[in-house]
């Protein structure tokens, strides 16, 4: 029998879960055609929000890569949009020619964002936010400090207001209801809400109604109902979405709202399915992932001929982040006069919780700044359990005797217990899939089921699955745990800092289960690390958890005095800064000076009380930190170069000066130290450092992962290049793949040794467009990072770390 | 706290407030430099500034629990004890201190005695 040919419209979350859904069903029923009018591979359009604010790179939400589509032998017809379906002939048109024949169609078309219907609606700079395009458009226009307008203040409008606000954007929110997000928070929510919003910086504008858009071809302000002007370059309008169903209804499906669907997801063409945001069922429209999941399982199930129960929306709830702050809501949450209310309330923690209750049942509830409770209650409010036994203590979660061993807890949960919240996978289909296809490892439940593959909370649930089902088989991977204060290894602490949107030391040890109260020497500066890496200029450096050089800006000595080392751009200097350094060793009484193996002055046994002083004076020269102290770009040591060398061919000095200007101020996991030299003799001895250039006749040699320390190696040859701004981009991007993955105190050269040359080369040299995202974000980071710690040390009030804080004698 | 205490000194060095939560400050004493620990818990503790390992500023290190990590070779120190944990050594000379208010009060008479 020849195989159906399946034609599926629409490349998002929706149509593609439902094709995942039928390949595991089915695999070989379909030829399968997929159309998307987006030029991209099927990717998560919940993770846009870290995408604008740079968290995420766009390979990190993609959901299907092309080895996906190639693998499972379907055909992505990416960009293209759809323009006619003919029913008679079974025929699908696309906009740029393609004729694809079918013998079931889906249609997975989404939604479209609504554009409200405001004069100047079309100005350049007016966006909305709903593909990745979308994000593209607000990244090529925003900067640090420019003004932008998000207009909505529900869930869509503040995660693109809080990317916005990450990038540094001056963001005011419009919102015209009382208070934000209305259709999931109560009163008392949204209020903690607006006020955590506030303090990032945020200004948020309840009750307010937009006018017009003002400025003649692009945006230049936002004018309010009641003549409020509002200067704006960006707006965003994130007012709300509406099924698309544009297709469908040209050609003839019965819609209203959304294309209709019956209980199995059949349109009125009974070749035809339609799924996800752009149906209609018994009046209802959706927009959340739960439902569409369901519904992907019931039509794939459909299609290929199974039996499926037909669909009955369940109650969902919607669980979120904004800033960092965690919020859950499900069911009716607002109560009426036949419900009473549980309520706990920390305003000084920001927390928030109130369970509204019918008859001893738990018929809704909102929560805010802590959901660690959440989904147990989510489940005693779906199983309609009556909760008089433990009313008393029920608003506290789960303290019964059960809860001291989690693992029981987990076992006791039924099938339909959701224990990936982020993917929307529930308990049942993890304990399917680990007998079906013999898993054995948390690796293997991602790559199956995907849970616990997004923020990683739920990875103790997982383990706990696959414990009871393996028995004593189950080894869990030995992982060698950060310190003593955690089970966890340096990779899972940072996949679930990014996963978990983590932001603090206290956030990460309260929800990674930290054993001790405050960490430790080992843990305390590898987590600051890990934190500035993923959150650029939003994690506050925490000075305390920071090794003491790095803390007091030079580098302690044996006797407790301090080294002082300035920088010198590329190993040059001149008379002036060698005076002003002569000048500070008379005055200061410095007992020795000495030239480093970076091309550096170092300025030994200064005193603590001296520090300040030392450096108002060297700042005065001109001269800054040369971060000799820190996990830090060090030194670029370059040779004299073609300038004046008889051999060189290109020139150095300038090449590392200029890495230099870029790289300086970055924090890495360990130092971090570059050279350049202006010709294969090498007289930089650029092939033990960091990253090390060479010049040749035909441009530049680039080396990393060499290591002149107690273990001498060489350079590995990244790649040749031939222009001076590539040496700079494949620097940026080689630097930031180190300090985003590496782990904290890894050199360059023990990683390359553990992750192999060849990834590092497939990263930076085959991936031309993964290079450039990771120059960007180093970019970015060093938007933050690049002051000079001396000038911020010894300008204004004495920093107390300097002096005595009492003398006595 | 009884009578053989008759001759201590506590003398106000400086507010709570002086000291970061999870740091140290110094002060100049006779008795030579003395570190005075604030932790997690806004416990205060006075220490002689000197590990018992080479002598290194224990003041800079990394304070955690009640506990801190000297910084010139990782020795870890107990603030209760003075001692060094895991090492065979000296305990470090401890201080009494009291808080008054917000104000921190040292003992300057000398170190207390574990006789």
């Amino acid at each position: 029998m020849p195989r159906q040919r399946l034609v599926v419209i629409g490349n998002g979350m929706a149509g593609m879960r439902t094709v995942e859904e039928s390949l595991a069903l089915a695999p070989g029923h379909f030829d399968i055609t997929v159309f998307g009018g987006e030029a991209q591979p099927n990717y998560d359009r919940i993770m846009l929000s870290p995408l604008l604010a740079g968290g995420k790179s766009f390979a990190d939400i993609v959901l299907n890569d092309y080895d996906w589509y190639a693998a499972n032998n379907i055909r992505l017809i990416a960009g293209e949009h759809v323009d006619w379906v003919d029913r008679k002939n079974r025929l699908v048109r696309g906009a740029k020619g393609s004729e694809v024949p079918y013998d079931m169609l889906l249609l997975a078309t989404g939604s479209n964002p609504f554009v409200l219907p405001i004069p100047g609606a079309d100005k350049a700079g007016v966006l909305t936010f709903r593909t990745v395009a979308d994000v593209e458009d607000m990244l090529a226009v925003v900067k640090q400090g420019t003004k932008t307008v998000v207009i909505g203040g529900g869930l869509l409008g503040l995660e693109a207001a809080h990317g916005l606000n990450l990038r540094g954007a001056d963001v005011t929110v419009i919102h015209l209801m009382p208070t934000l997000m209305e259709r999931q928070l109560d009163a008392s929510a949204a209020h903690l809400l607006e006020r955590a919003l506030t303090r990032r910086g945020m200004t948020i504008l309840t009750a307010t109604e937009t006018a017009a858009f003002e400025g003649d071809e692009a945006i230049t302000a936002v004018r309010l109902k009641h003549g409020t002007r509002i200067p704006a370059e960006l707006v965003v309008m994130a007012v709300g979405i509406r099924p698309n169903a544009g297709l469908a209804r040209a050609i003839g499906l019965e819609c209203n709202r959304g294309v209709l669907v019956d209980d199995w997801m059949r349109t009125s063409d009974p070749a035809i399915f339609a799924i996800g945001e752009c149906v209609e069922h018994n009046g209802q429209v959706f927009g959340l992932v739960a439902p569409i999941w369901d519904m992907a399982k019931i039509a794939a199930k459909t299609m290929v001929g199974a039996p499926a129960p037909g669909f009955t929306p369940v109650a969902s709830v919607t669980r979120l982040k904004v800033s960092g702050v965690d919020m859950v809501s499900a069911g009716a949450f607002m109560g009426d006069a036949t419900t009473d209310d549980i309520v706990l309330r920390d305003a000084a923690r920001g927390i928030y919780k109130r369970l509204v209750l019918r008859e001893n049942r738990i018929v809704g509830m909102v929560c805010i700044g802590d959901a660690s409770d959440a989904a147990w209650h989510f489940q005693l409010m779906k199983d309609e359990t009556d909760i008089e036994a433990f009313r008393d203590t029920l608003i506290f979660g789960p303290v019964s005797d059960d809860a001291a061993d989690p693992d029981a807890a987990v076992l006791a949960l039924p099938d339909s217990a959701e224990i990936c919240g982020c993917n929307g996978v529930c308990k049942g289909a993890i304990t399917a899939s680990i007998t079906a296809f013999g898993l054995t490892t948390v690796d293997a439940v991602r790559a199956k089921t995907k849970a616990s593959s997004s923020c990683g909370s739920c990875t103790g649930l997982v383990e706990a699955l696959l414990k009871s089902a393996l028995g004593a088989a189950y080894a869990p991977v030995a992982v060698k745990p950060m310190c003593a204060c955690t089970t966890l290894a340096h990779d899972e602490v940072r996949r679930r800092i990014t996963g978990g949107a983590l932001k603090t030391i206290p956030a990460v040890m309260q929800a990674l289960e930290w054993h001790t109260p405050d960490g430790c020497a080992a843990c305390r500066p590898a987590l600051n690390y890990y934190l500035i890496c993923a959150w650029p200029g939003e994690y506050v450096d925490d000075a305390q958890s920071r090794f003491v050089n790095e803390r007091m800006h030079a580098n302690i000595q044996k006797d407790g005095t301090f080294s002082v080392v300035p920088r010198m751009w590329g190993g040059l200097t001149n008379s002036r800064e060698l005076r002003a350094i002569a000048d500070v060793v008379d005055k200061y009484s410095i007992p020795e000076v000495k030239i480093t193996g970076g091309q550096r002055i170092d300025m030994l046994g200064v005193k603590r009380e001296d520090l300040t002083a030392v450096w108002r004076d060297l700042n005065a020269a001109g001269l800054v930190s040369g971060h000799a102290y820190g996990k830090a770009l060090r030194t670029v040591k370059t040779c004299v170069g073609s300038e004046w060398c008889r051999f060189g061919t290109q020139n150095s000095t300038a090449m590392g000066v200029a890495l230099e200007r870029m790289s300086w101020g970055s924090w890495t996991p360990h130092k971090f130290k570059m050279a350049v030299s202006g010709c294969p003799r090498n007289c930089a001895e650029s092939s033990i450092k960091d990253f090390g250039v060479i010049a040749t006749d035909a441009g530049w040699d680039l080396m990393v992962g060499g290591n002149g320390g107690i273990k001498l190696r060489g350079t590995d040859m990244l790649c040749k290049v031939t222009t001076d701004a590539e040496v700079m981009e494949y620097c940026a991007a080689f630097m930031q793949l180190y300090r985003e993955e590496a782990r904290y105190l890894e050199r360059t050269a023990p990683w390359i040794e553990r992750v192999g040359i060849a990834y590092v080369r497939q990263r930076i040299v085959d991936d031309h467009a993964g290079r450039g995202d990771l120059a960007s974000r180093f970019h970015h980071a060093q938007r933050f990072a690049q002051f000079d710690p001396w000038a911020e040390q010894s300008t204004g009030p004495e920093p107390a770390q300097y002096s005595h804080v009492a003398e006595l004698v | 706290m009884d009578g053989m205490m008759a001759e201590a000194a506590f003398i106000d060095i400086g507010g709570l407030d002086d000291i970061p939560l999870r740091g140290a400050r110094t002060v100049a004493t006779a008795h030579g430099t003395i570190a005075i620990f604030r932790t997690g818990d806004d416990a205060v503790f006075a220490l002689r500034d000197s590990c018992p390992h080479r002598g290194g500023p224990i003041s800079h290190g990394i304070v955690h629990g009640h506990g801190v990590t000297c910084p010139l070779h990782g020795w870890v120190i107990s603030l209760e004890s003075g001692a060094a944990v895991g090492e065979d050594a000296p305990c470090i000379a401890r201080f009494r201190t009291r808080i008054e208010g917000s104000r921190i009060l040292l003992d300057i008479a000398g170190p207390i005695t574990t006789a």
